[in-house]
């Protein structure tokens, strides 16, 4: 069997007296969209939130590329290569578009100017992110020094995963891509999704909107209870299947690699 | 399977109206919002323009007594210190926090100086560094208050404004040092008061502080991460925290590079007004929130540029020293300040809702 990109077994999380995980396997395969869906307090943003390091889990282990991982903030996911996007999309609106995409890994310039006077490499900056918009089809966007408040929903959540996958990330996660879109800028964002899975990127997609998770899902995860349930192929169950597993209506298949 | 289809079609079959809806928009409002736009980018336009019309303005009024370079670097040396502390004022001002203390960071910086060197007999440049040091420590403690234990800025500064105030008097006990000791013993701490002159105008020490201050600060908020993650900060600091942004460490570094320019106002102080006195610049909190607003700085963080509190200092200089040229009563330099704060927040407003 291949390597597993991002694996954790059994995690646990207690919140007080509440378990929002229970003994939690996730599997995600290299080069596939994942998507996860669960009803609410199922316990899906719990899973997200320790597997980006914005939770630490009270037992479980974590493993990226078959070796364990230990994240103390999102700073060391994103470190070591799990790259979130946020559904709040974590954008400042009032820095341009090129500065958002390098916030917080501003390239400063070589030399001097860079070592002492700190100075950034702000050509240098703007070029390579209209390389990396450009690569992901994004390139409609006229002026790379606009201010991101400027621009349009599906622009934004364009921009925020050109920055997700623009830094050698291992995993991308998307928190709802399409929550706050119309319909056709969900399109474009869909599309976006399979550019990021066409160059390579395993993407996870947490979403409540099934007709986006069963056109773009390879494996689906359904979430209840604080575990994973099962895992469904999208081709072989209906949406109304997927449906009646999460809410508990009807008997999951048998997971046969589920110890 | 039949499901996925669905929603491409019904995509394509709108997309075109909404492309149209989007056009028609752009051509109704397309020199107002490109006015909107170009001052979203350049919000220092604003105050720009608004002090060379009053130069422009008090010019005609008074004619070459006010377009003279001495009147004109007068309008300088006047507003040195507040344009000192509106710096300060404006890099606090841009994480969306205020900063009430200033005035008494600066007042208690100035007045250790002035203490170490003659109640316990330090060299003079000794003193200066630790009033400047301890404007770095007050300054960390609002830093630490504002970024760790998650408290308003607006309640911490206004807590510490009167604990540094009282700290100052208690410990200065009241006592004045007079101009002609501090020229004789420790003419250093007086240094930011002299004067050259190039061509009728005449310029101080502190003058040219003062636009090194905004010149460094302009250079650091635009060219160096750090300045980025202020911005960042002050735009939406849950956002800048998730990008990776170390959003705690970014404040507390604020407050600290205010207190140090505060002090550093305090060391300008004693060269302006020749004594080290622990009742000056009272003033200083408001006088500097009012620079930094009528510069066009937003209240609510994250907009705005140190270069626009300079000019917001000089439009309240020139108002000052014209109306007074002009022989009014002073009150109506309040007048007009009050309505310019007034216009300078409504025209932020107006930039905020700039849209695609």
């Amino acid at each position: 069997m291949i390597q597993p990109v991002l694996q954790t077994h059994s995690l646990v999380k207690h919140f007080g007296r509440v378990v929002a995980l229970d003994h939690c396997e996730f599997e995600l395969r290299a080069g596939e969209i994942l998507a996860i869906i669960g009803d609410n307090g199922a316990g899906k943003s719990t899973l997200i939130k320790i597997i980006s390091g914005a939770l630490k889990p009270d037992d479980g282990q974590i493993f990226l590329n078959g070796e364990q991982v230990h994240f103390a903030s999102p700073l060391e996911a994103r470190k070591a290569g799990i790259e979130t996007v946020y559904q709040s999309l974590a954008l400042s609106p009032a820095l341009s578009i090129a500065d958002n995409m390098f916030l917080g890994r501003e390239q400063r310039k070589k030399g001097w100017l860079g070592s002492i006077f700190r100075l950034l490499d702000h050509a240098g900056m703007a070029q390579s992110a209209r390389d990396k918009l450009s690569a992901l089809g994004l390139m409609t966007i006229q002026n790379i020094g606009q201010a991101v408040e400027t621009l349009s929903g599906g622009q934004r959540q364009g921009i925020a995963v050109a920055r997700a996958v623009a830094f050698k990330s291992q995993v991308v996660i998307m928190d709802e891509p399409t929550a706050a879109l119309g319909v056709k800028e969900s399109r474009r964002v869909l599309e976006l999704i399979r550019e990021v899975k066409a160059s390579g990127l395993p993407i996870v997609l947490i979403s409540h909107n099934m007709p986006h998770v069963f056109e773009v899902a390879d494996r689906i995860h359904i979430h209840r209870l604080g575990r994973r349930l099962c895992v469904i192929d999208p081709q072989e169950y209906s949406m109304s299947d997927a449906v009646a597993f999460m809410t508990g209506a009807k008997e999951p298949p048998l997971m046969p690699n589920d110890s | 399977m039949p499901p996925q289809s669905d929603p491409q079609n019904f995509a394509k079959t709108t997309g075109g109206a909404d492309e149209a809806v989007v056009e028609f928009d752009d051509q109704k409002h397309g020199f107002v919002t490109g006015l909107q736009h170009r001052l979203h980018q350049t919000p220092a336009a604003v105050p720009l323009i608004v002090l060379i019309l009053s130069i422009v303005i008090f010019g005609l009024f008074l004619g070459a007594k006010f377009f003279a370079p001495f009147a004109l670097t007068l309008i300088l040396q006047q507003v040195a210190i507040v344009g000192i502390v509106a710096a300060a004022q404006s890099l606090v001002i841009l994480t969306a926090g205020i900063d009430l203390s200033v005035g008494a960071i600066m007042v208690f910086s100035s007045v250790i100086m002035g203490q170490f060197t003659f109640r316990y007999g330090m060299p003079a440049e000794f003193a200066i560094a630790c009033g400047l040091a301890a404007g770095m420590l007050m300054g960390a403690v609002n830093g630490v208050l504002v970024a760790f234990m998650r408290l308003p800025p607006f309640i911490v500064t206004l807590g510490t404004w009167q604990i540094f105030l009282a700290a100052n008097f208690l410990y200065s006990a009241n006592e004045t040092i007079r101009s002609q000791d501090i020229a004789e013993k420790a003419a250093a701490l007086q240094f930011f008061g002299e004067k050259f002159e190039i061509g009728g105008a005449v310029f101080t020490y502190g003058v040219v502080a003062m636009l090194l201050i905004v010149a460094v600060l302009t250079y650091a908020l635009k060219h160096t991460a750090w300045g980025r993650h202020v911005y960042a900060v002050g735009d939406d600091p849950e956002a800048a925290e998730l990008a990776g942004v170390r959003t705690k460490r970014v404040l507390v570094s604020i407050y600290v590079l205010a207190g140090l320019i505060c002090a550093f106002a305090g060391w300008v102080l004693i060269g302006r007004i020749g004594s080290v006195s622990p009742t000056s610049g009272q003033l200083a909190n408001i006088e500097s929130i009012t620079a930094v607003v009528i510069g066009g700085i937003s209240l609510f963080g994250g907009r705005g540029s140190i270069l626009g509190s300079l000019f917001g200092a000089l439009i309240v200089g020139v108002f000052s020293l014209g109306l007074r040229m002009v022989g009014t009563d002073p009150q109506w330099t309040f007048l007009l300040i009050g309505m310019l704060i007034i216009f300078a927040v409504t025209v932020d407003q107006w930039i905020r809702k700039v849209s695609a």
